[in-house]
């Protein structure tokens, strides 16, 4: 047979030793039998046809990174945050590859090595994952700030009189993808335990998020009275802090693990237990695909790695619990007054399809609410570009990304665009504000909630 | 040595001629196990021109040349040979015309398979080739390995759709073979010489294919057993008693519940073999045939056959059919596909065989494959860092090899040989065959520029 023969005629790779990489189970890497069947469900390769930008191009790169055979250069760098972390391929792949746990090693690689570093990449990084996102007080108080820019007059007077020029191009352009800030906090907003009516069906701990938190608190009030109308007790620790999804994606394996911890303490804390609660219930697609991962992050954790274990257990998706809850049918319609009824599409969050495998739940959910069609969304599971802050780092594979996004919904003629991650919101909301269209992003907890509050009035 | 890459930077937009160490890493392999190589440069060639200035340069300067569709071939055919030029055509993917008159498509080279099998559909014809990675595989990959899939049976293999072709000749120069007509006997078919020829005489750069009227019903049904002979017994008294369904695919105990891990779509655990029968045609005719082979199923031995309900539970059961190669790579870290192929009377003897072998060689075998055609896929699923256990592998590749021989029938039903089967071809072609091949292969690239080092040395 041919033997691997890589040493002779490659071109150096001027770059740094892996040391995740490098580490990591050899079995996790040869899982993937480059089979290519994962090629046609990823973005960044659909675009561009060329191998290195496909999950069976970069899991080879990262193959050859932890054999030695290729170092941690700024290509291989670049490459790996060009990916967008969908994970379609995962959902793609029937040899099962563990494409989560190779990427971020890859990225955990690419920060501890530095090859990317600059110094306006590295004060950014620094401002944002190690500080705003690690401190709930923080990043409240910039949410604040930008409310205030919000509701005061001061983004009409710079956007009339063009003075947002002025500012520094980064900004600039980040300027208008900001989401709209929340006068409350879920804190505000959601008391810290709150009770149903009738004795309880099931006790759980509400996780309030970061970026819901700021942008979104009224979907964590919704998430709640769906779960008081289906009888459930709610925990909501205070103050909470970021589930780590964040650090955990971009190479600062360490602050993940830091920011599980706490997440772990706050929710004993206000729980008195984990054992005292049947689950622990996220909003956010994106959080909760990392959430459930918790065991893996602290399992060489020995005063966490049992509690890990605890958590990773009971944390659930607001769908995935409800229906498997058996969820109260809300009675109240949203048809509009003549009766015809509200034509919602689904758009799937990556990580809640792809992360979680959950697909079917919420648009059961959608499909139970009076007065409502649900029309299926094309290509419903391929990314919006959103992809954590991928959107900043990437503008332009971002937008082309919402360009066909925005393109299917349009296809759909729907009036309300459902989904369950924060960021999709953030960035179907900038698409509907680019293209002046009115239609409505909403999280289907927000829908299914004004049925059931109509059930009251 | 010329400076390969300027020089061809000056015919081909420089973007388009990788070189980067990280570039030549994700070129290096196709869908085969262990096969590795190392080209000197990656061109996406975008025309036809580009294609025959390429092929010119290397011609005059001695370089070889591997054509590559998307990688996914199973025989190391597209694994480049260390210092060749990879000649990737993912890029030339235009679908040219459809001729709803006479029933031919004529495409780019480098269109997914999948999308011919689309626009067929959507003009109310078949395009009925369709390999296990048709969503990815290049329609010109297809062509230069021949390929098959799971309609094999009635509707035959991608031979018999091509109608005609333009080529590349080793020279750089352009020729156009075959037409529309459904006859034609105008000298020689020399498309013929190029359908299978795996890149070594010519890159094939357009294509001109065949298609039918869609089959106006179909019906899908699953037969279970706990025996695998029985499945074959089945698949040979089918044929016996004259009937031609579309599809008769089978799976053993270990590759359904591979396929069931990842599709999660309730096939029978329990089962030792399960076959999967489709029958197409006018819907009287379907159902007639359909009845007959649920009879002929249980006379031999199944112990449940069911009817698929509707078209997406039948849609459901292919896809995850097609996904049993890289599902079996689930077990083990290294899993070699095998592609043995006898005539469908010895289908019971041949499994026999496979069982037999994996049992004195203490190995783990899963085998599926295309029964209808005789074609298996016995695949070792093993550890290529087990030096002992590969050594194991190695003989009892050989010995189900020289058996399926023995019976009259081919070491390669429908992958090709590329670098994987090479060291068997001799022994199951002779060597008149080979002399007659080399001939040829001399003929129309008399440098050997060609995919050097393929089928043959």
């Amino acid at each position: 047979m041919h033997s691997p023969t890589l040493e002779s005629p490659l071109p150096p790779s001027p770059g740094a030793k892996s040391v995740y990489l490098k580490d990591l189970d050899f079995g996790v890497l040869a899982q993937c039998i480059h089979c290519g069947l994962c090629l046609p469900t990823c973005p960044t390769y659909d675009d561009t046809k060329l191998e290195r930008h496909s999950p069976r191009g970069r899991i080879q790169l990262m193959k050859n990174v932890a054999e030695g055979r290729l170092d941690v250069t700024p290509t291989f760098a670049e490459e790996m945050y060009f990916c967008l972390g969908c994970l379609a391929c995962e959902t793609a792949c029937p040899a099962g590859v563990d494409y989560t746990r190779m990427f971020e090693e890859a990225r955990g690689d690419i920060e501890r090595t530095g090859v990317l570093n600059t110094e306006s990449r590295s004060w950014i990084r620094g401002l944002l994952l190690r500080g705003v996102f690690t401190r709930p007080w923080l990043l409240r108080l910039i949410g604040r700030g930008m409310y205030l820019y919000q509701t005061s007059g001061a983004e009409w007077l710079m956007r009339k009189f063009g003075l947002i020029r002025l500012a520094p191009k980064n900004l600039r352009e980040l300027e208008p993808l900001a989401p709209r800030i929340r006068p409350d906090f879920s804190d505000d907003l959601i008391s810290e335990i709150e009770t149903p009516d009738a004795k309880a069906r099931a006790r759980v701990g509400m996780l309030t998020g970061c970026v819901q938190d700021l942008t979104y608190s009224h979907v964590n009030r919704d998430t709640v009275d769906v779960l008081l109308a289906n009888g459930c007790e709610v925990v909501t620790p205070r103050m909470q802090h970021c589930c780590g999804s964040l650090h955990g994606h971009n190479g600062e394996i360490e602050i993940a693990k830091d920011m599980a911890r706490r997440n772990i303490d706050a929710m004993e804390r206000s729980a008195g237990s984990l054992d005292d609660l049947d689950a622990i219930l996220t909003n956010a697609g994106g959080c909760g695909s990392h959430l459930k991962n918790y065991d893996h992050l602290l399992h060489d954790d020995p005063r966490y790695a049992a509690r890990a274990v605890q958590w990773s257990g009971k944390v659930k998706d607001i769908h995935e619990f409800l229906i498997s809850l058996g969820v109260v049918k809300p009675t109240h319609s949203l048809a509009e007054p003549n009766g015809k009824p509200l034509e919602i599409t689904y758009h799937e969050s990556c990580h809640l399809c792809h992360g979680q495998k959950i697909t079917k739940q919420p648009r059961d959910l959608l499909k139970l609410i009076p007065g409502v069609k649900l029309i299926e969304l094309p290509e419903s599971s391929w990314c919006c570009g959103s992809a954590g802050v991928y959107n900043i780092t990437q503008p332009e594979m971002s937008m082309k990304l919402l360009e066909r996004k925005m393109g299917n919904i349009a296809k759909t003629k729907a009036s309300v665009v459902a989904n369950g991650n924060p960021g999709c919101s953030v960035q179907l909301e900038f698409g509907t504000r680019k293209h002046g269209n009115d239609v409505e992003i909403a999280h289907p907890m927000t829908l299914l909630a004004r049925s059931y509050r109509g059930e009251r009035q | 040595m010329p400076n390969l890459v300027q020089d061809i930077s000056a015919f081909i937009a420089p973007e388009r001629v990788l070189h980067s160490r990280e570039d030549l890493l994700a070129y290096g392999y196709d869908g085969t196990a262990a096969l590795h190589g190392v080209a000197a440069a990656v061109v996406m060639a975008r025309t036809t021109a580009e294609v025959q200035a390429l092929v010119k340069y290397c011609a005059e300067h001695g370089i070889a040349v591997v054509g590559r569709g998307s990688g996914t071939g199973l025989s190391g055919g597209s694994v480049p040979s260390n210092g060749c030029v990879v000649l990737c055509l993912t890029q030339m993917d235009k679908v040219l015309e459809l001729d709803e008159k006479n029933l031919t498509i004529l495409v780019e080279c480098g269109v997914i398979t999948a999308k011919v099998a689309e626009i067929a559909d959507g003009a109310g014809l078949l395009y009925p080739p369709d390999p296990g990675s048709m969503r990815i595989s290049t329609i010109g990959g297809n062509v230069a390995e021949n390929s098959g899939g799971l309609r094999g049976l009635k509707y035959g293999i991608t031979r018999d759709y091509v109608m005609g072709m333009e080529v590349v000749l080793a020279d750089g120069s352009l020729v156009w073979l075959g037409n529309k007509c459904v006859k034609d006997v105008a000298g020689y078919s020399m498309k013929d010489i190029f359908i299978g020829s795996e890149g070594t005489l010519g890159i094939i750069t357009k294509i001109l294919l065949k298609l039918v009227p869609r089959p106006q019903a179909k019906k899908t049904m699953l037969a279970t057993y706990s025996r695998m002979d029985a499945a074959a017994d089945t698949v040979s008294a089918i044929i016996a008693a004259k009937i031609i369904p579309c599809t008769l695919e089978f799976l053993d105990k270990i590759t359904l519940n591979c396929v069931e891990d990842y599709a999660k779509i309730g096939l029978p655990r329990d089962a030792e073999a399960i076959l999967l029968m489709e029958a197409d045609g006018h819907p009287a005719a379907v159902e007639d045939q359909a009845a007959k082979m649920v009879e002929i199923a249980k006379q031999c031995g199944a112990t449940d056959v069911q009817i698929a309900r509707d078209a997406d539970e039948a849609t459901r059961l292919a896809s995850a059919r097609r996904t049993a190669f890289s599902a079996l790579a689930r077990v083990s870290p290294t899993t070699i596909l095998e592609d043995a192929t006898v005539p469908r009377s010895e289908l019971a003897k041949m499994i026999r065989f496979v069982q037999e072998v994996g049992v004195r060689h203490r190995l783990k075998i899963g085998t599926f494959g295309h029964m209808g055609d005789g074609n298996l896929h016995p695949t070792f699923l093993t550890d290529e860092k087990n030096l002992d256990e590969m050594a194991r592998v190695e003989i009892a590749m050989k010995e189900i090899f020289d058996f399926a021989i023995s019976l009259g029938g081919t070491i390669t039903g429908e992958h090709g040989v590329g670098l994987a089967k090479k060291p068997f071809l001799p022994a199951a072609i002779g060597e008149a065959s080979l002399g007659l091949m080399k001939k040829l292969k001399a003929a129309l690239d008399p440098k050997g520029i060609l995919n050097p080092g393929k089928i043959f040395d």
